[in-house]
């Protein structure tokens, strides 16, 4: 994903250079050093990894308090304004129930609708995380002008405050498992490392979004639409084994169906989730989190005159 | 290789400064969009502009040295301090800091006006680098400084541009770092304020402390620097004895010493 942002049409750089090869010779010249800057290592180049991880690990505690404040102006720390968090998930959960059990002509298997409130609970953790990520780094404003500090902080925090949002939208869903009759055991240990595989997601995507605003300040409007697409490709409103097989690749290309599709089979069927669902929704989650991580962190010494 | 001011060189330099060109390419668009870039495509338009900020400057400060950067406006001065405060890496070169840094940009504190100034103060100095400990051990130093006892729990849209100014001051300040660089923000506050913040950089001079200090004032450089640096279109054009610079400097600009460049702070 990030090469073809580097080198892409859309890209500013690579415009730039679009612009030399038809420009008068003379101009062509002046272009051309322009260019030598343009590729010089150090732009598209990564810091030291090392000093960056240590720099980063030192100043944790600000993505918390980043956090913390954010999650205060919401009025988190009063139980209403918790309340008032877990109610749109959980009201978007009952108008897909309705839509869905329309569709479905009343056919639905038992435990469907605590399939569907925690598959939409976790795709939210994922999407809240995107969505509050890709606004990071541009009202960061101030700081990133006028402070020296690793920007991996300001995506990651989003990352920390849609768990804090996430958590709980559990507890919420706790007694619609029980209600619903679904099996309690051991399996459900399996929960953590599946939320720490959508954590990895989560702040891939968020780094990616959040350095891509910085250059196009309408991302953030598209990516609604495109979180809306995503739920739909989810295995959230259906069951993954429900997916015609011919349709079997959008499970596996959607970087957390195999994680919603292992999700649903710890919580619902009461199953320790399949191998390969685990393994693909970690390597996505690794690979997310490693890829969007470079692009951003090739992309932040350059935050401060772009804002 | 020029050092500044005359010190023994055993001592390495709080910042050396070598050979560094800063070029950055800043959009011409307010707000570059995708939707503006794909509108464009097809048409040569150029947006995004290629700036030569400083060039090849190269230059030590020695420790507890106060040295004062002078220029004319787009002289690269900004840029060249935060390219030592780490916030513009150079494009070409090397810069070594040795110490902690405390910035007091043009910029100001507080990045978030909807947040409250305790809460900015606390998010400013977790992110340059201060743990809890070290932030609450300060922030009462910090708001009896800025005499905002009443103001610290309100929203920062509610403060006074003064106010503001006071506050960043008060927390650049009172960072105790050992490198304080400063941008043209000294002058903020009423009459008694600017006076108490000249009376604080006068300490934090005599306290050995490093500081580069960027102003306009000539004034100010003259009494509170040891060395003096002019920078013209992002070079170095003269660095030495604070008089020495200045003469040079107002007699290039040919507007002598009258008593607006020598206003103080």
């Amino acid at each position: 994903m990030s090469t073809e942002i580097e080198t892409g049409p859309d890209d500013p750089r690579a415009a730039a250079h679009v612009v030399a090869a038809g420009a008068p010779k003379h101009e062509r010249g002046l272009e051309w050093v322009e260019e030598q800057h343009v590729y010089e290592p150090h732009r598209v180049g990564l810091p030291p990894i090392g000093p960056y991880v240590r720099e980063l690990w030192r100043r944790r505690e600000f993505a918390f308090e980043l956090s913390r404040t954010k999650l205060q102006s919401q009025h988190f720390d009063t139980a209403f304004g918790q309340l008032w968090l877990v109610l749109n998930p959980m009201l978007l959960a009952l108008v897909y129930f309705v839509l869905v059990d329309i569709l479905r002509n009343g056919h639905r298997p038992p435990g469907f609708f605590a399939h569907l409130v925690a598959g939409i609970f976790a795709y939210y953790f994922v999407s809240g995380a995107v969505r509050d990520g890709v606004k990071s780094v541009v009202s960061g404003g101030k700081l990133v002008l006028n402070t020296a500090f690793p920007r991996t902080l300001l995506p990651l925090s989003t990352v920390i405050t849609a768990f804090t949002r996430f958590v709980p939208t559990f507890i919420i869903y706790i007694p619609i498992h029980l209600l619903s009759g679904l099996p309690v055991g051991p399996q459900l240990l399996w929960l953590i490392p599946i939320v720490f595989c959508l954590a990895l997601v989560a702040a891939g995507i968020s780094m990616f979004v959040a350095a891509l605003q910085v250059y196009f300040r309408d991302v953030k409007n598209f990516l609604p639409y495109v979180l809306r697409i995503w739920l739909y490709a989810s295995p959230v409103l259906y069951y993954a084994n429900e997916v015609p097989h011919h349709w079997g690749w959008l499970i596996k290309v959607n970087p957390i169906g195999a994680l919603l599709a292992a999700w649903d089979r710890v919580l619902n069927a009461g199953h320790a989730p399949l191998a390969s669902d685990m393994l693909l929704g970690l390597g996505w989650g690794v690979a997310l989190f490693i890829g969007g991580a470079l692009f951003f962190m090739s992309r932040e010494r350059d935050f401060a005159v772009r804002l | 290789m020029i050092s500044l001011s005359g010190s023994n060189g055993a001592v390495a330099p709080a910042i050396h400064v070598d050979g560094v060109s800063v070029t950055y390419r800043t959009s011409l668009e307010k707000k570059p969009t995708l939707r503006s870039t794909v509108v464009r495509m097809g048409r040569r338009e150029r947006t995004v502009r290629e700036i030569e900020a400083v060039k090849g400057v190269s230059l030590d400060v020695t420790r507890g040295s106060v040295v004062g950067i002078m220029g004319a406006n787009g002289a690269g001065k900004s840029t060249l301090v935060r390219a030592m405060a780490g916030i513009l890496p150079p494009t070409s070169g090397r810069i070594e800091v040795q110490g902690r840094v405390s910035t007091l940009l043009a910029l100001g504190v507080g990045f978030n006006k909807d947040l409250t100034g305790r809460q900015n103060v606390t998010l400013g100095g977790l992110a340059a680098g201060l743990s809890r400990g070290q932030l609450a051990e300060k922030y009462d130093d910090i708001v009896e400084f800025a005499e905002l006892e009443d103001f610290m729990d309100m929203p920062m849209r509610t403060y006074s541009s003064g106010m503001y100014g006071r506050l960043g001051f008060s927390v650049a300040v009172n960072m105790e770092p050992d490198i304080l660089l400063i941008d043209e923000a000294l002058s903020v506050g009423d009459a008694r304020f600017r006076k108490k913040s000249a009376r604080k950089m006068k300490e934090l001079c005599s306290q050995a402390r490093t500081i580069v200090l960027v102003s306009h004032a000539l004034g100010t450089i003259h009494d509170l620097c040891d060395t003096a640096v002019w920078m013209h279109k992002g070079e170095l054009q003269m660095q030495g004895e604070p008089q020495a610079v200045i003469d040079a400097y107002t007699q290039f600009l040919d507007v002598g010493e009258d008593a607006l460049t020598m206003e103080d702070m």
